[in-house]
């Protein structure tokens, strides 16, 4: 899978848990939680979708690699491989 | 034979929209069974009955909108027979003619509010009579039926309309006023109504008290971790189920900010049913009950709280889980926020506010260290406790974060 083919991924999750955010572009280089008003509740169900549609679980101790869109996109492109 | 009323779904809650049946007539139903949906201003909510029984006769018609307390339902006993002739009767047609009386039934419950019953509008719609000077703080409202019918469909305030154009409304002022709702944002306007009526009602009445505490949250934050590594993805608890544990469990040590204020006494309430603050994606916000939390072990409580928030978010919340709130956690943390000064929902009696986890120096024998600390905060209800018994709330809260094990 390519980088922008994760992204889309991630995008369509961000959009299923943030519906009012449909449609609208995903700022790259931002902190999702804190740019989207995602909860510790969403994010954790964010990461589970994830981990179901790409088969990476990301440990808590590397929330901190996946806190924007473009690091969530590196993360699950590294650990796909 | 019982008589199942339109419930209240809190205090703030005025009417109610039968929206679905779940139960038809001669169905058994046991207690806790959901047995109808009703839209109220806090979404559609899953509607419980208190009893074991029958339904005899569903006595409204979905799509209804009625005031609390009026009848909806009969139940009768199992071996109870039906009644052809039942004096709930004269009650179900009253509502076919107020549904026909251009949908104003619930102006008719609002009479000691607004002096207006049906008839009379009717009445000055067709007659031409001349402005009729009013008494200070009340308005006669002048309207033709077609605008009454387009604020129904718009949802508009006609109380607050018709003070603003003079108690004259047509259909372009109604339309201009639903215009002006819908750039509002902060949930639905009944909504945004509602937790304003209860947040009123609490600063005007409860003589709040605020104490607020550091609590070290390294050793709970550190075990935790240790726990979720463990745990496949599905299975992880939060920082927020774990505090919520250790409120539940400060509050069984300190009972006394648990229950209500009632008939000028506080009523401590056996079960915990922390009402946990949570936002909807839509905007407004709703504190929705995790009911009997104190027979929950850490496990069950993070899965309670998962359900919870899911439904409160989709909008399928269940009746005792809006009404039945024995003290209400607000926890602001993901938002940044260090400390929350809560306003306690009444008849609650304290509210306990959670800010964010962030690191911070912390003195360990004589040195300096950084550690995670959060801010708890405890609003109390001066009437029902003292602020003792809010620090021994705190004390107990800290006392029991250090020892996340036992959670």
């Amino acid at each position: 899978m390519t980088n922008e083919e994760i992204k889309a991924k991630i995008i369509g999750q961000i959009y299923e848990i943030a519906p009012e955010h449909e449609g609208e572009k995903i700022p790259e280089d931002e902190n999702i939680q804190r740019s989207l008003e995602i909860d510790s509740f969403d994010f954790l169900n964010l990461l589970t979708a994830l981990n179901d549609e790409l088969g990476v679980e990301v440990p808590e101790a590397d929330y901190s690699e996946v806190d924007t869109l473009e690091h969530m996109t590196d993360y699950f492109a590294k650990h796909m491989s | 034979m019982n008589i199942f009323k339109m419930p209240s779904l809190g205090a703030d809650m005025e009417e109610g929209t039968l929206m679905e049946w779940k139960v038809k007539e001669g169905d058994s139903v046991k207690k806790g069974e959901v047995i109808a949906e009703v839209e109220s201003n806090k979404g559609v909510i899953e509607v419980e009955i208190f009893e074991d029984g029958v339904v005899d006769k569903l006595l409204v018609e979905p799509g209804t909108t009625c005031a609390v307390g009026t009848p909806i339902a009969s139940i009768r006993k199992e071996n109870e027979t039906s009644e052809p002739q039942k004096k709930e009767q004269p009650v179900s047609t009253e509502k076919t003619v107020e549904k026909k009386a251009a949908k104003t039934n619930k102006k008719i419950e609002k009479e000691t509010k607004q002096p207006l019953p049906a008839e009379k509008e009717t009445k000055t719609v067709s007659d031409p009579a001349p402005e009729v000077s009013e008494s200070p703080g009340s308005h006669k409202i002048k309207i033709s039926p077609a605008a009454r019918k387009k604020a129904q469909e718009l949802g508009v305030d006609l109380d607050a309309l018709a003070a603003k154009t003079k108690g004259k409304i047509g259909t372009a002022e109604v339309e201009a006023a639903s215009a002006d709702k819908v750039k509002k944002r902060g949930g639905s306007d009944s909504m945004r109504k509602a937790i304003s009526a209860a947040m009123s009602r609490s600063n005007a009445e409860i003589p709040h008290y605020y104490l607020s505490t550091s609590i070290n949250m390294t050793p709970a934050l550190d075990w935790l971790a240790e726990q979720n590594e463990k745990r496949s993805i599905k299975e992880r608890i939060l920082p927020a189920a774990l505090t919520i544990r250790a409120v539940v469990k400060a509050l069984q040590a300190v009972p006394e900010l648990n229950g209500f204020w009632q008939e000028d006494g506080l009523q401590t309430s056996e079960a915990i049913n922390p009402g946990v603050a949570i936002a909807r994606r839509e905007g407004g916000l709703l504190t929705p009950a995790l009911l009997n939390a104190q027979e929950m072990n850490l496990d069950e409580t993070m899965k309670a709280f998962h359900d919870l928030i899911t439904r409160t978010r989709s909008g399928k919340l269940r009746s005792s889980e809006i009404s039945e709130q024995t003290i209400v956690i607000t926890n602001l943390g993901d938002l940044g926020v260090e400390r929350v000064y809560g306003v306690i929902y009444p008849p609650q009696v304290a509210l306990v506010g959670l800010g964010r986890i962030m690191d911070a120096p912390w003195v360990i024998g004589d040195a300096l260290a950084v550690r995670k600390v959060m801010q708890a905060t405890l609003a109390g209800d001066h009437r029902a406790t003292d602020g003792r018994t809010g620090a021994l709330f705190l004390d107990k809260l800290n006392q029991i974060l250090q020892k996340p094990e036992e959670l």
